[in-house]
Order: C-alpha cells, then structure tokens, then sequence
C-alpha cells in the first residue's frame, strides 16, 4: 500500500518526473526563477567563471533591482551588470522603485497553483501562498539555473500547521505568523515545508495568506505552502496567463508534526530583539519607548496593511512627536491604489516620510539608517543585530495596526486601545 | 572520495545569521570576499576578524547562518581561511551555498568542543569523524550523499561545472 503525499511531494514529483518523497534527493525542472540586485550581480560572475555562455531558457527568468538606490554606488553599477546581462540574454528586469521582488512574482502571475518558484532570496518563500513550491536559493544555484533550467533538491519533509477559530479584534496575520515563530522557533522548520490548513486558514485572504508563507522562513522553511481555493484563483484572474494545476494534500498524507493553533484565544504579538522568535504579547512590552517606525517590505507593505494603519493613526490623532514614520509600499500596483484611495496623501499629512516601492530600510541596504540606539517598530520580518544597518539599534516587530499604534503614542501600545474594529 | 582537513575550534553560539557573518550594509561597500572580511562576525564580536587565522574551523551551536540567502556570507568566511563549519544543523540556503562554494557545512554535535580545541575533520560517503584530542571526543557526523562529496571535492559547484563533471541535466 503505498502512502498518500504531501503538497511538496507532490509538486516535486511532476518536477522531477519521478516518485519523490520527503528524504529523497531529485533534480528539477524549475518554473519560474528570480534574482535581485543582491544577488544577480554574483549570480551573473558564477554564470561566467562556470563557462556558461547561453541562458537555458530567458522567458522564465526575472531580475529585481528592490535592494539598492539606483541613485548611488554601489546599487549603479550592479544595476549597470544586471541591465547589460539582461539585455544580452533576453531576460525582464523589473527596475529600481518598480518594488519587492516577492510581491512582482506574485502579482505578475509567476507564482502559480503547482509551479516550483526558486528566488535568489530567502523570502521567495513569499510565492507558497499562492500554492506553489517557492523557496529560496543564493547566487550559485541561481547560476546553475541560467545554465541549466535546473535545480537539485533535497524532497523535504512537512509540518502541519492546523488555523483554527476567528481572530479578534486588532489581531493580524503577522500576529499569527510572530506566535508561530514562537511555537516552532527560529530553527523549528529547518529543511522542511510548513503545510497551512483549517478554517482558520482558509478565512485569511490571499494578502494575508502572503504573510504566513512569507514568514515561513523565519522558522527555517524550506517553503510555506497553503492549499489553492477559489480566493486563489479569484486573485490571478486576469494575471496569470498559463494554465494552472493547483495540488492539494492527500488525506492520509505523512507529516512530521501537527501544529494547531486556535486563533481566537490569540492577543497581538511583538517579536522583541534580536531575534524572530523571541516572541511576547504586546501587553508584555507595554510602555518601552519608540522613535522610529516602518510601515512596509515583503511581509508588511500591501494595501491593506496601510489601511490598517492608517485607521489606528486617525483614531489616535496622528503620529507622536519625536516619532519618524517610515512608509514604504510593497511595489508600484500597492503605490497607485494607496494614491488612489488616499492613503498616502493622508500619511504625509501626518508627517511619514513616503519612500519609494522596494526593500526599504529593512536591511540596511537602502532608505533610511536607524540613529545610534534607536527602538525601531517595524512590520518587516527580521530584528537581528545591525540588520537595519545600526547595530546600536533594536527591531521590535509587529504587525501594521501595532506599530501605527507605536508611531502614535512613541512607545508599544496595544492596538486595541483605538478601537475594536478591524477591517 | 575522502577530504581530510585539521584547524583551530573557533567557538560560535546558536542562530548565527547571515547579517552577523557579514552585515548587509557592508555589501555597499563591496562583494568582494578578501576586503568583507574585515568585518566577519562583527556584530557577534568586534575582535574576531583580526584574530582569525587561516585553518581555523567555525564551531557553532544550532541553525547556523539563518536569514538571508546572500552568498557573501560563504564566501567571506571562505576568504578568512576557514574551510569547514560544524553546527548541530545549519539554515537549508547557507548550506547549500556553503557546498557549492567548496565550504564544508558539518552537521554534528558541538557541545563538547572548546575554544582553540585542534579539531580534525575525516569524511567519506560513508560518513563524517570529528575528532577533538583535547577533549577525547570522536564525533560522527551526517554524511553527505555522493554527489555532494563530488561537488565538496571538486571545491564548489563553478569548478565541478566547469571540470564537466556533471551530466546535462545536473543529476546527482
């Protein structure tokens, strides 16, 4: 009697064209690759000194420039590398302040139901939402798939994670993602996939299926991948233009652990310093003083996580003195709607510094640089040590509504104290 | 296949990310590995580039070289001399990237080990022997698949792609 498959299984067996199952080492046929400023311009000297001359197969390849300032060195000249490597090989660049790698895979309909995504970043994770196998790779690996098309994988094992109940009120799905880092720890989900399932899952919308899957990393995954339903399909309609094969689990599917969690008896969470999985209550780091926060990357910066924010921000009467409000949207497509519907105008009049759609300040890389000894609130996905670029800084990490919260009162503040609704 | 290697422990703790092996901000100044690493570690300890030593070994506790994918973080401790890892288990994309890189990523058991211990490294496809005289430890290893070894060997994916040691379609 054979064993039914989990989603991984399964996605890497049509990839690989054989049996695969968790343990076994295969190589497969990859759908869609990505690269970014930090990583390409090393893919691109890994591609050379392998002897690599043509690229197997441009039309699945994308380069992002979402890492550096296309205004400074050294973002200028690694730019100027991608753009002639792109130009001669044929591959899409999406440019500088067009937005985060994760979020253009996932809105130009390359992370589909079934498809094995690999991005020369960590959180390529992002694309497991859409319920495709994404996961991240570095330069090297991104060379070998220039050359090749190819990628050997390693079939992992999964983790079940089971949502159960209905949030209350001010509780996000950073607020889930933070609790299950706690749960599971930074290294709990090493080499493995984390499945997400039950009504609790099925309720998130995609936006906010993309935080869990995103975070996924942030627990060692190798990929976080959610069954495809008709939420899924409603969101690619009119982006995606191949033909999807969404996969599901079987039911007698074998996993490595199940985890549930029941999502009404969940307060909001802040993952303190200098680690993700450090994880408290909101409650717990009351009152500790804030002088900067974010509001934006690839966990934190689509549309409705700046609505979020924004309603705490008005119910609270806008942002405290001595308080810098960064805001940075995920990529041009969130840009237009918050310009559409005001969001950003209303920001600005707060006093938020509006930067453009990319990585921000979220590594140090571009943006704005914490001060010396600074609390930072941030909806981003990483507080180590120097992360932000200072490393007399300390990340605190939370979701929208909690850090509009922080920016309006300059310490850590229960979002709930400006109203029970939530969107 | 055998690769044999000998250094100096250099102790590390658990959940050592890629940002404290090199910070991101300093990518701004460079990508070149043998000017990085001056920074190696800096966040961890300010003190530890400028008392590295090439043949050292990086000893640390769990998930090592967590967070971001950035291959830098591999080549600059390759660039330090350093030619192995041990760690009870690593990040999946610093191990990958430690591999083809010709760094060797050693998943074992590294309580025993102590600061400056002399630590010896045997591994096969059958294996890996850690060996700490100091302490009378003989540690074993997770061994590597085969082609993984072959890869190790060669030095990094570029050579072992560039030897054509590989098939067309990169199977193991």
């Amino acid at each position: 009697m054979t064993v039914g498959k989990t989603i991984s299984e399964k996605i890497l067996s049509m990839k690989s064209g054989r049996d695969a199952r968790a343990g076994d080492l295969i190589v497969c046929k990859v759908d869609h690759a990505m690269g970014t400023d930090g990583s390409t311009p090393m893919a691109i000297d890994y591609f050379e000194e392998m002897g690599g001359s043509r690229v197997h197969d441009p039309d699945r390849l994308v380069f992002v420039m979402d890492h550096y300032s296309g205004a400074e060195p050294p973002g200028t000249s690694m730019h100027a590398k991608m753009r002639v490597f792109a130009a001669q090989h044929g591959i899409r660049v999406h440019d500088v302040g067009e937005g985060i790698s994760h979020q253009l895979m996932v809105e130009s309909g390359r992370a589909l139901p079934g498809g094995l995504l690999a991005g020369a970043d960590s959180h390529s994770v992002t694309g497991g939402a859409l319920n495709a196998f994404a996961t991240g790779i570095g330069s090297s690996d991104l060379a070998a798939i220039l050359i090749c098309g190819r990628i050997w994988l390693k079939v992992p094992r999964t983790i079940k994670v089971v949502l159960t109940g209905r949030p209350g009120p001010h509780v996000y799905p950073k607020d889930i993602a933070l609790e299950l880092a706690r749960v599971i720890g930074a290294d709990g989900a090493a080499y493995q996939t984390i499945e997400y399932h039950g009504p609790g899952s099925a309720m998130l919308d995609l936006e906010d299926r993309l935080v869990l899957s995103n975070m996924s990393v942030e627990m060692g995954a190798k990929a976080g991948i959610f069954p495809a339903d008709q939420k899924t399909f409603a969101y690619l309609e009119g982006r995606a233009p191949e033909k999807t094969l969404p996969v599901e689990a079987d039911a007698d599917a074998q996993y490595s652990r199940e985890i549930t969690l029941d999502l009404t008896a969940l307060a909001p969470q802040v993952a303190r310093p200098h680690a993700v999985d450090n994880v408290g209550t909101i409650r717990e780091a009351l009152g500790t003083p804030i002088q900067m926060v974010c509001l934006g990357t690839c966990t934190g910066g689509r549309a409705r996580d700046f609505h979020q924010a924004l309603k705490i921000l008005l119910a609270a009467g806008g942002i405290a003195a001595g308080v810098r409000l960064i805001v940075t949207p995920a990529s041009t497509e969130v840009e237009a709607e918050l310009r559409r519907d005001g969001t950003l105008k209303r920001l600005e009049a707060m006093g938020a510094t509006i930067a453009p759609p990319g990585c921000g300040a979220c590594c140090g890389t571009a943006g704005t640089i914490p001060k010396d000894d600074a609390n930072v609130m941030s909806t981003a996905n990483r507080n180590f040590k120097a992360r932000m670029g200072n490393a007399s800084a300390s990340i605190y990490l939370a979701s929208p509504a909690s850090c509009a919260a922080a920016a309006a009162t300059g310490r850590i503040t229960d979002p709930t104290d400006f109203g029970e609704a939530r969107q | 296949m055998r690769v044999s290697i000998e250094g100096r422990a250099r102790l590390l703790g658990s959940d050592i990310n890629t940002d404290y092996i090199i910070s991101s901000s300093r990518k701004k100044e460079t990508l070149d590995p043998h000017l990085l690493k001056r920074y190696l570690l800096e966040s961890v300890d300010p003190a530890f580039a400028n008392s590295v030593m090439p043949g050292d070994l990086l000893v640390a506790g769990k998930n090592f070289g967590c967070g971001s994918a950035m291959e830098v973080a591999v080549t600059v401790v390759l660039a330090a001399g350093i030619r192995a890892v041990l760690a009870p288990s690593f990040a999946r994309t610093y191990y990958r990237n430690a591999i083809n890189n010709g760094l060797i990523p050693i998943e074992c058991a590294t309580t025993g080990i102590r600061e400056g211990d002399k630590v010896r490294i045997a591994l096969d496809e059958t294996g890996a022997c850690i060996e700490d005289e100091a302490r009378g430890l003989v540690i074993a290893g997770i061994p590597f698949p085969a082609v993984i070894i072959s890869i190790l060997s060669a030095g990094g994916l570029v050579p072992y792609f560039k030897n054509g040691k590989h098939d067309d379609r990169l199977c193991p």
